[in-house]
Formats: C-alpha cells, structure tokens, sequence
C-alpha cells in the first residue's frame, strides 16, 4: 500500500505529521491516506486541529515533523492540482470587490504574474457562478451577500480553480437547508467527475449521508476509513472525550461497538 | 483665484510647493488604501513616527541635510521599526497594537532625543531639522520635487503591475498562498512601498500627522466606491486635493506648518465622505431607517 507506486495514486497522503503554535502541539503524529474520487469527511471537537490539517496539507503553516504529498509529489509541485474553500469568516467582506471579481480570483495562479484576468476569465467566472445559482449576483459589491451567498461565492472560487482535489474548511457553516443541498449536489457532481473533496464537517448526523470516508481527529487521529467501518459511537466518544450528551441514531450498529461503549459506563 | 492659479504655474516656489504636495497626496492615498484595507492604518503610523530618528542620524552622520540623505535616512529606520513589528507579533504573544506602541514611542523618543541634542550643538548647519516634525511645505524646491517624483513614481508602477496580486494579498492571503503567491515577499514589498509614501510626504508633511495622509484619502475614498480601482483613484485625488490646498494656505497665509493646515483639508474632505456618499453616508442612512420606519408603521409589511 505504501510502495511509491501506490503514493502516486493517492490524491493526498500525510504521513507522521506534528505541527505545533508555539510550544503546543495541535496535530501529534497524523497519519491519514485519502483516497481519490471519495468524499472525506474530517470531523472533531472545536480546535481539534481540524483547520490546522488543511493548512498544513496546504503548505500554510510550517510542520513541525512529517510529511504530505499530493499524488506522490510534494504540494509546491502539485498546486494546480488543489482547490481550497477557506472557511467563511476569514475574509473580511467588506472589501470593495464584486462577486465576479472574487471568483476570478480563483484563476489568478494559473495566469501567473502580472497578467489580468480578461473576457475568457469573466466567461469562466460566469459559468461557475452560474454553476451554484449566483449568476445574478455576478455585479454585487461582496458585503451585500448573505453568509449562505457568501459561502457559494467561496465555492464557485474553488471551482474556478478547475482542480483534481478540493479542500473545504466547514463549507456548511451558517447555511440554510436550501444552500446545503445545493453545495451537496455541487459535490456529488465533482465526486462523480473523479474529484476528491475533503471537507471540514461539523454535523455528525449528516456523515453517513454525505461522506464515503471519515477521518475523526482530535490532535490525534482516532479513526479513519470508509464511514460504514469506522463512524462508530466508541469512535466519536473517543474523539469527543465523552462531552458528546447527544449522538445521532444513524451512527453505530446497535450491537458491537455501541454496546461495549455504553457497558464502558459513561 | 485666478491669480493664485497664475502663481502656482509660474511662481517657482508655490509650483515646487503644489507638484510637491500632490505628490506625496497620490502616492500616499494609493499606498494608504492598501494600508486601510488590511487594517494597518496604525503601522503607517508607527512607520512614519519611527523614521525621525533616521532623519537625525542621517544628518549627525553626513552633516548634510539634503533631502535624498535625509530621506534615505528616515526609510532605513523606518523599514527596521516595521520589521520589528512584524517579527514581534509573529514570534512573541505581544498583541499587534501593543507591538506598534512600544516601537512607535520608543523610536519617535530617539529621535527628539537626538533632535534635542543637535539643535543644541550650535552646528550652524542644523537649522530647520525641526520642521520635520510638522512639515514645511515652503522649503521644497524643484531637485526635492524631482526626487520625490521618481520615488513615488516607481512605488506608483510597481502597484499598476502587481495590482491583482496585492488585491488577493489583501482580500484572502490565505487562499493567496495556496495558489503558490510570496505572500511573505510581497508583503515586504508592499510594506516597503508604504515607506516610501512616508518618506515622499516627511518634508511636507512631518512624521507626526504623516499617518493621517495614508489612512485619510483611503477612508474617504472607500465611501464612495465599491471597486478597488476606483478607491485607487479616489484616494490620490483627495489625497492629491487636501496636499495642494493645505500646503497653498501654509504658504500664501502665513508661515503656518504645512502638515496640520494638510491634515484639516483632509479631514473636510473626510467628514463630508463619511456624512454624505451615497449608500454608505451617514446621513442617507439616518434618511432611510426614518423613511422605512414610517412606511412600515403605516403599511405593515404588505
Ligand atoms: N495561528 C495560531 N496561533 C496559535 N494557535 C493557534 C493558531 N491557529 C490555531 N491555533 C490553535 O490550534 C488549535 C487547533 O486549531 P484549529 O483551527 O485547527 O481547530 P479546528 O479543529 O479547526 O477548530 P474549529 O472547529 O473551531 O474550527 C486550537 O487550540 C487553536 O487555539
Ligand atoms: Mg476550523
């Protein structure tokens, strides 16, 4: 499984990963493979590290020890290959630009220094905007959308980015049902093109329903694989260190772990 | 009036003085608007305050007082106080704002520290080192405006070529990194740019109310716009308006200091932007949130 051959294949393998702020580790010895064309759910506690794994996978913070590569190369040389959904609420939306010009940011890397974005850009644009029902917000300034706009315009970005593997940090974070939906069916499509996504989930009881494959993180990794295996209420009450009162009913089968997690007396 | 304009063309002086204060208006307003947008008013500050002591250890050095070493002079200290600030909110737990108060004040109390002590050194050649502090725009002369030009043209150039990279750089540097953007060098770069408006304005305007003339044409200018071209544009000329006409009333009224007499030109053209643009002025909005209130206590929501 680890032979290069394999790593080649492997949209995104992190391989015994420590990154620290300062003097506290956030991520301790992270060892995850991600396997292409699956959407994978990262899921954890708040500042379980779970925005720190994207960015380290993303080259944005420094690593402490370990290593990441995309299909087998390091991301400096793999960078076309990534989209990236930061999460919503570290841009300031006041900023004086249009929604069009936001999305065509997503282009900027792949024309390079200097150059501007001209009419291929803006049709491209359009087309992705068009893509998550925000064609007729193209001209609006960005402080007059709505957080589940705002959260569109971030994704018809990624789409500009016209990547192989996309990271989301919370893309569901303040939309209504509509909006989720809509993102939902936006990725199954980018799934079914052979896209991977990893995204940053928050709503445990919509991981069977949206993911194929999970990683629970908690500075550590504490489980990770396809959902149906390893979602499981022992798991998310490690994960969650037991301040989880509330656990959905569609996670664990009555028999197996979730007994031996309930006869653990917690 | 007309007379005024017949002195600023032909008037040696008071052209040097208008080219001179329009100058360090566009350059500073551009610059500025960079500095507002990534909510870096304050370091514009810190920066201009922390280039006083350059300007007196450059002329304690050279015993020169010719603007290009002085100016030299308050870039170098200018540029090692930002860097400080930025290396001591990266590597310690100090906040930016404190970070920005201990070297502002600890570099500006260098520099009159060492003002004091040249202008006590009967060196016969240090007379006026002071006006730095508040600006005096009737000392330029046409080699200074010359100088100024060059820098603030090439700072100028350098943004018209980078303008899409500094917007992503102050929308989303984040993201910016991850398409492969120097985030870090062109944070320097655009840091760097930012001294030199400083630098550009020093003489004129003077380290104390320099600040001012980065943070106000861009405040101004945001009101009006929602494109960042145009708040480009907008800043240089407010900047470029309140340079010329505070520097005209310093020098035609009295031997006023230019600096304080620029800073309230801008601050008109301030309150007016902040009070009366369209959409984001104050006063619409009060218009509006009356006007909606009556409707809706009339007519309900239908
Ligand atoms: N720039 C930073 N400097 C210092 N500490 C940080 C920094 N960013 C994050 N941390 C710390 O690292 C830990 C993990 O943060 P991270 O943002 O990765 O968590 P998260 O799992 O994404 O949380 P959330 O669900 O709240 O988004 C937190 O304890 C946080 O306080
Ligand atoms: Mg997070």
């Amino acid at each position: 499984m680890d032979s290069e051959e394999a790593l080649d294949r492997l949209p995104v393998a992190v391989r015994d990963l420590t990154v620290a702020y300062r003097d506290t580790p956030v991520l301790w010895d992270v060892d995850v493979s991600m396997p292409e064309g699956k959407m994978i759910a990262i899921v954890g506690p708040n500042g379980a590290g779970k925005s720190t794994l994207i960015k380290s996978i993303l080259n944005l913070v420094p690593l402490t020890s370990g290593n990441v590569t995309i299909y087998g190369k390091t991301y400096k040389a793999q960078r076309s290959m990534v989209g990236y959904v930061p999460q919503r609420g570290s841009v300031d939306w006041d900023f004086p630009t249009t929604t069009l010009d936001v999305v065509q940011m997503g282009m900027y890397g792949k024309l390079g220094w200097i150059r501007r974005p001209g009419k291929r850009e803006r049709d491209v644009a359009l087309e992705c905007l068009e893509k998550v029902g925000m064609a007729s917000y193209a001209n609006r300034q960005i402080s007059q959308l709505s957080g589940g706009q705002q959260q569109r315009v971030f994704l018809a970005r990624a789409l500009a980015q016209d990547a192989q593997i996309y990271f989301m940090d919370e893309p569901f974070a303040g939309v209504d049902a509509t909006t989720e939906r809509a993102i939902v069916d936006i990725m199954r499509e980018l799934r079914e093109s052979g896209k991977t996504l990893v995204v940053v989930h928050h709503n445990l009881e919509t991981v069977p329903e949206y993911f194929d494959w999970v990683i629970l993180l908690n500075v550590r990794v504490i489980a990770s694989g396809p959902v149906e295996e390893v979602f499981t209420r022992e798991a998310i009450q490690k994960a969650y260190g037991g301040r989880m009162t509330f656990l959905p009913d569609s996670v664990g089968e009555p028999s197996g772990p979730l007994r031996r997690a309930e006869s653990l007396g917690d | 009036m007309l007379d005024l304009l017949h002195d600023v063309i032909f008037d040696y002086t008071l052209r040097n003085v208008a080219l001179g204060s329009a100058l360090l208006g566009i350059v500073g307003g551009v610059l500025g608007s960079f500095a507002v947008l990534r909510r870096q008013g304050l370091l514009g500050d810190a920066l201009a305050h922390t280039a006083l002591p350059g300007i007196c250890l450059a002329f304690m050095l050279t015993g020169l007082r010719t603007p290009l070493v002085l100016m030299a002079g308050a870039a170098i200290t200018g540029w090692i106080g930002t860097l400080i600030i930025i290396k001591v909110v990266q590597d310690t737990r100090i906040s930016e704002d404190s970070a920005l108060g201990i070297v502002l004040s600890v570099f500006f109390g260098i520099g009159i520290v060492l003002l004091t002590y040249i202008q006590q050194s009967n060196n016969a050649n240090q007379a006026g080192l002071d006006r730095y502090l508040f600006g005096q725009a009737a000392t330029l002369v046409q080699s200074h405006v010359i100088t100024m030009a060059v820098l603030g043209g090439a700072a100028l150039l350098c943004v018209a070529l980078l303008f899409k990279e500094f917007k992503l750089l102050s929308f989303d540097p984040e993201f910016a990194a991850s398409i492969g953007f120097p985030v870090g060098k062109l944070n320097v770069l655009l840091t760097s740019l930012i001294v030199i408006a400083v630098v550009i304005g020093l003489q004129t305007v003077g380290v104390v109310l320099m600040a001012a003339m980065l943070v106000g044409p861009a405040a101004a200018a945001r009101q009006w716009t929602n494109r960042l071209s145009v708040m480009l544009g907008l800043a240089a000329l407010f900047g470029a308006a309140a340079g010329v006409s505070g520097a005209m009333i310093s020098v035609t009224a009295s031997r006023l200091p230019t600096g304080p007499m620029v800073i309230l030109c801008m601050t008109a053209i301030v309150i007016v932007s902040l009070l009366f643009a369209p959409e984001r002025g104050l006063v619409w909005d009060a218009v509006r949130q009356r006007s909606s209130r009556r409707r809706i206590l009339q007519g309900g929501p239908g």
